[in-house]
């Protein structure tokens, strides 16, 4: 879908193994499915029904998501960073649509 | 002010919409990114010195620690997502003359600055007081060329929302003296009137019962700083006369148009109830 | 939408039964997705950790937080909700801690659960009762 936006922070700097805090929030309806528009009929569902990050190929956390998660759907979590690299981020929607941000961080 | 969470507090509250929250914790921070604190408190201004409300808050006060906590980091607050969008939209040509809104007004972070402060304003070529998308209408349609958005709907909020946080900080500062004084003299008898099935004004719930519980729900002073702001329950920005027809239609009434001259006028005193509190960018409430 | 094989199996064949008790239905639900989690192993009750506020100011946007050291999965349920499931947390190698915040819709009061998988294949479990409130004037 249109107009769908991913914001993501990740510090720009760690040290190598260090345990570091990722926040992540993208606009998305989450349309549930389970809300009727004003003729009384099932709005379908769409909503991101996948969220996964990466880092240089490897996986640092892969969530399912289903319809209980909010409009503008938010997720935070921590991952080890080994060396210098590239987090990516991606949702996948139910329409087939993914959209994918990534972020470099420094091991100095 | 309290926002206290305790089961006692709430079940004592539901019980009765006067039950009075004792224990009040007024004068909690409105920190954001841990370097920008908000004046959510402040003197009262003077003209409501009948009022019985000597010190004014901001809604942020009232609001359960889990709400406050989201407006206090950018990241977190929703309402940041709009903002972003009302900064691109803020470089995009539109309508006949294919200008941007910076190819008039530059860098926003300069020529915004102070804006929101003091919407809504009178303006002296139009006779009018308008409020802040009133103006941003006019100029899509004047000097733009573009057809108007529709007014306190999503992407008029958005560019609201990104001209709001210019002026964060800043407190609020709305003259109602001058040309001003007889909108500001007609919002104020809005705000006293009781509408609705219900019959209720604005005042009898912010003014007179505001730290009382109706029904579940902590009632502020109702002051707009803080708008446009991201509400839990909507998931999206809302005004404050987005916020005007919800109030007045709750207490089952015909309601005035979001962009009529009696809400313009509302907005305006209700702003001025609010002087001396900061502008909030984008808040988050329930 | 979500179905377990039990669900849907119900669904064909006991769709009558249903209908007629939406309620225990609903009930099933959330105990149909917690034994396709677990595959019916009673879970344990150390080691994760549930925080979610004791009252919600608004049922549509709760914040969550869910962490069980050294889990592989966290499945996360919402029981009083028309599907109950509302996400899965998987770690991969490089997820410093088996821990996750995100925000979630309730439908009503009700108890929000959080079962981990631990790498022995056993199962721990958490909940807590979010309550609700329904704004001032109907809104």
């Amino acid at each position: 879908m249109d107009n769908v936006t991913p914001r993501v922070r990740v510090p720009k700097t760690a040290s190598a193994g260090e345990a570091i805090l990722i926040k992540t929030l993208i606009s998305h309806p989450m349309e549930s499915g389970q809300r009727k528009d004003s003729d009384g009929n099932i709005i379908p569902r769409e909503i991101i029904n996948r969220f996964t990050c990466d880092f240089n190929g490897q996986n640092v956390v892969d969530v399912k998501m289903e319809p209980a998660i909010s409009t503008n759907p938010y997720l935070e979590f921590q991952a080890t960073v080994p060396e210098s690299g590239t987090f990516t981020f991606t949702w996948y929607d139910d329409d087939g649509s993914v959209y994918t941000d990534t972020k470099d961080i420094a091991v100095g | 002010m309290t926002r206290t969470t305790s089961k006692g507090v709430i079940s004592a509250a539901m019980l009765s919409v006067l039950a009075s929250t004792a224990g009040a914790e007024i004068g909690d921070k409105l920190v954001v990114n841990g370097d920008l604190e908000l004046t959510v408190e402040a003197p009262a201004p003077a003209f409501m010195a009948d009022t019985g409300i000597k010190t004014i808050y901001s809604g942020w006060l009232f609001r359960d620690p889990d709400t406050q906590k989201i407006e206090m980091d950018d990241f977190d607050n929703p309402g940041m997502l709009y903002v972003d969008q009302g900064a691109e939209m803020w470089n995009t040509p539109a309508g006949t003359s294919n200008k941007s809104c910076a190819d008039c007004h530059g860098d926003a972070t300069e020529t915004m600055a102070g804006v929101r402060a003091t919407y809504p304003k009178w303006n002296e070529a139009a006779g009018v007081v308008r409020s802040l998308q009133g103006q941003i209408e006019f100029c899509r349609t004047e000097h733009q060329g573009a057809e108007p958005w529709k007014y306190a709907k999503a992407e008029i909020n958005a560019m609201e929302a990104f001209i709001s946080m210019q002026s964060r900080g800043m407190p609020v500062n709305v003259a109602i003296d001058g040309p001003a004084q007889s909108t500001w003299e007609q919002g104020r008898e809005i705000y006293y009137t009781r509408y609705g099935q219900l019959e209720l004004s604005c005042a009898n719930c912010h003014e007179q019962n505001y730290d009382h519980y109706i029904r579940s729900d902590h009632l502020s002073q109702g002051q707009i700083n803080g708008f446009p702001v991201y509400r839990l329950k909507d998931t999206q920005l809302t005004t404050a006369s987005g916020r005007f027809v919800g109030c007045v239609r709750d207490t089952r009434a015909e309601t005035f148009k979001a962009d009529s001259a009696e809400f313009t006028a509302l907005e305006l005193y209700v702003a001025s109830r609010g002087n001396g509190l900061s502008v909030e960018g984008v808040s988050v409430r329930h | 939408m979500t179905y377990t094989r039990r669900t849907t199996f119900k669904l064909a064949f006991g769709a009558t039964v249903l209908a007629a008790l939406p309620f225990s239905a609903r009930a099933d639900a959330a105990e149909d997705a917690i034994a396709a989690f677990t595959g019916g192993a009673t879970p344990g009750t150390e080691g994760i950790t549930l925080t979610a506020p004791e009252i919600a100011e608004n049922g549509n946007t709760v914040p969550i937080d869910v962490a069980a050291p050294g889990a592989v999965s966290i499945l996360l349920l919402a029981t009083g909700n028309p599907v109950p499931d509302a996400a899965t947390f998987s770690f991969g190698p490089l997820a410093a801690a088996q821990a996750a915040s995100t925000r979630i819709r309730l439908a009503k009061t009700q108890t929000v659960v959080a079962i981990a998988k631990m790498p022995d294949g056993s199962f721990v479990q958490a909940s807590q009762e979010v309550k609700v409130t329904i704004g001032g004037c109907g809104g």
